[in-house]
């Protein structure tokens, strides 16, 4: 116990409050290696906040819903990757279009849905485990979506580790010219990954509108999106880092919010602008001196592919 | 099959053809969007587009226009060199408002003396504001190369955060019985930004984004400067070995946007908002990166994409109130309209062909 706060209990809500940043920068990660440069997170996420939400109101699952936000995020990932795969599109320009898009339409769809409140996602049922002092509530007292990130992180390091098809996906994003002289079908393959990182950031989305938060709010991803891209920056493209990544900014989040709580002798507004300046730290300790973060970039990163011969 | 092939250069006339293309599909599309909404998308469209201009309000509308506009070009135009020159500063959002904050607080500080210098002042101020903003993002680039889409965006956030500190400590009205906001500056003749004659809808920010208007487009077409922001986006190895300093460019174009974005907000806050409070900022910082991209990153372009958003934001109050409409469907057509331009851009860069039968593709 240090100023009122319960250790325990701020490494739990810790793991809660990364979840939705750490699928969303892992889907992302994935459509970095594959040299696409999506900066629509923000959108695919709130995307999937409000179709997760609407889902699971309507059907009353929140396992529906959670797959109606993931839905949702591929949905509008595949407007990007027409737009860039397809029509050659600036992908910067791209991404900032999806995530303008995304926050319009959401507030759109969600207009009838301001104060309801979701199904509620139970804990995994551990049984015994669960009541083991400290370490129960740490580990063995979570909704299957914290499990689930953790292993999408351990799924994505070993696809892009051990398998073949982790390896053309990392050469397509290393050099699109030689993967495509070798006869692989970029366009194709980019496009996949960009809808895989739709469908992740869109279930990091409805994670936050049917877990974390629980309810809908107009913007509720308060560019959650925006530190997820941050994120795979400070992971140097690396799927465990990433994870360090999503929980120290969760830990941040976390911490922030029992502050204010406890009433500390900060200021609410330094706490709740924390995360963005302690993001914009990490960012300039990844990229300076001998972090090098841009060095691990893949090399096709944010260019555009076209098969001229 | 189409196949696509790409055009030695841009089409002249693609590029010009291509934002009127765009906003003729977004209006289709928003037409089927409006329809789904349960609405008359003829009456819907007819209300954004055309009635703002020619119908029974536009005597009040027409000059509306401007107040919308004036803010979105100033932000477009600084935003588009820095894109001409592949330097994405999407944070422009907190610019204005920082630019916002320190002008107001100068004339704020020196409230009630009445003296012709505090509004130039002021906007000078709200230049510095925006411009400081602006160089953290610019000097964490050059210093330590990171990334300023990332940093500039978080920014945003911080800002929003400053702002409500301003509205509800540091600059709130200490006449106005706890409630959060400003001294209001519509009642302080020294530092108001008002209309330059009665009715139109002109005032001081609507010059100042007719001239920087202008400055851009001689900077851009007969300034070696131009030159140097065209050639570092189109060819950066190129740019360096002409002698183009790149780390020059980004501090001077992002200063620059960070400068008119400021002054921009000041023009806002002390104009049509009126006061600093939690929610002056229209999202103009956002959406100016439609009306940058609407306009083809040319100053000219952008004078016409900036009075067509402003309409799209007129008309969409109007449909609000008069047909109902929701004022986040408006946002989804904007965002629409950017879609469907950078999708017809294709047009300008390439050529569609017939492929042949059974060519591997």
């Amino acid at each position: 116990m240090f100023g009122g706060i319960d250790p325990a209990l701020l490494i739990a809500s810790l793991m809660v409050a990364s979840v939705p940043i750490l699928l969303a920068a892992v889907g992302e990660l994935v459509v970095e290696k594959a040299g696409v440069l999506n900066l629509g997170v923000e959108g695919m996420m709130i995307m999937g906040a409000i179709c997760g939400f609407i889902t699971a109101v309507e059907t009353g699952s929140p396992t529906l819903g959670f797959l109606g936000g993931a839905a949702g995020g591929a949905a509008l990932s595949l407007l990007f990757a027409a737009l860039t795969q397809v029509m050659q599109a600036n992908q910067v320009a791209s991404g900032l279009a999806l995530t303008l898009f995304g926050l319009g339409l959401s507030s759109l769809l969600g207009q009838n849905y301001v104060g309801i409140k979701p199904p509620h996602t139970g804990a995994v049922p551990f049984g015994p485990l669960a009541d083991i002092p400290f370490l129960g509530r740490v580990v063995f007292g979570h909704d299957p979506f914290v499990y689930l990130s953790i292993i999408a992180v351990a799924a994505v390091w070993a696809f892009l580790k051990f398998s073949r098809g982790g390896l053309i996906l990392r050469a397509v994003g290393e050099s699109h010219d030689a993967a495509h002289a070798l006869g692989y079908k970029v366009v194709r393959i980019r496009m996949l990954a960009i809808m895989f990182g739709g469908a992740m950031a869109g279930l990091g989305g409805a994670y936050l509108s049917l877990v974390r938060v629980p309810q809908w709010v107009d913007g509720i991803t308060a560019g959650a999106g925006w530190i997820a891209l941050a994120i795979v920056v400070f992971a140097s493209w690396k799927p465990w880092r990433a994870l360090l990544g999503a929980w120290l900014f969760g830990g941040i989040t976390v911490l922030q919010l029992n502050l204010q709580a406890a009433q500390v002798g900060i200021p609410v507004e330094y706490l709740s602008m924390s995360p963005y300046l302690i993001t914009i730290l990490v960012l300039v300790l990844m990229s300076s001196g001998r972090g090098k973060a841009a060095l691990n970039a893949p090399a096709c990163l944010g260019q555009n592919f076209h098969a001229a011969r | 099959m189409l196949k696509l092939e790409k055009r030695p250069s841009p089409s002249v006339m693609w590029s010009r053809a291509t934002p009127v293309l765009a906003v003729a599909l977004t209006m289709v599309a928003g037409g089927i969007m409006f329809a789904v909404l349960g609405k008359n998308p003829f009456e819907a469209i007819r209300t954004i587009f055309w009635d703002p201009l020619f119908g029974e309000f536009a005597f009040y509308l027409r000059g509306q226009l401007l107040v919308k506009a004036g803010p979105l070009i100033l932000i477009a135009v600084g935003l588009s060199l820095g894109f001409r020159a592949g330097i994405w500063n999407i944070g422009a959002e907190g610019q204005y408002i920082m630019g916002a904050i320190c002008g107001a607080a100068l004339g704020l500080a020196v409230f009630p003396t009445e003296n012709r210098l505090i509004f130039p002042a002021m906007v000078v101020a709200g230049a510095l504001g925006g411009w400081a903003w602006a160089m953290i993002p610019a000097v964490l680039k050059t210093r330590f190369n990171t990334n300023e889409i990332l940093v500039s965006l978080m920014l945003v956030y911080v800002a929003q955060t400053v702002l409500a500190m301003a509205s509800t400590g540091f600059l709130r009205n200490p006449e106005g019985m706890g409630f959060p906001g400003s001294r209001n500056f519509s009642g302080y003749a020294a530092a108001r930004n008002g209309f330059l004659w009665e009715g139109a809808g002109l005032h001081w920010g609507g010059v100042m984004a007719l001239a920087t208007v202008v400055a851009a487009y001689v900077l851009l077409q007969r300034h070696m400067l131009g030159f140097q922001i065209k050639l570092s986006g189109q060819a950066p190895r190129a740019a360096r070995y002409a002698g183009v300093q790149p780390d020059r460019l980004v501090m001077l174009c992002m200063g620059v946007a960070g400068a008119l974005a400021g002054m921009a907000g000041l023009f806002e806050v002390t104009g049509p908002a009126g006061q600093i409070s939690i929610d002056f900022n229209s999202g103009y910082g956002f959406t100016a990166i439609i009306v940058a991209f609407l306009g083809r990153l040319n100053p000219v372009g952008i004078l016409f994409a900036g009075l067509l958003m402003a309409l799209t934001y007129i008309g969409g109050e109007m449909a609000s109130t008069n047909l109902g409409l929701p004022s986040a469907a408006i946002q989804a057509f904007q965002g629409m309209l950017l879609f469907f331009l950078l999708a017809c851009d294709l047009l300008t860069n390439f050529r569609i062909r017939l492929a042949k039968k059974g060519e591997a593709r």
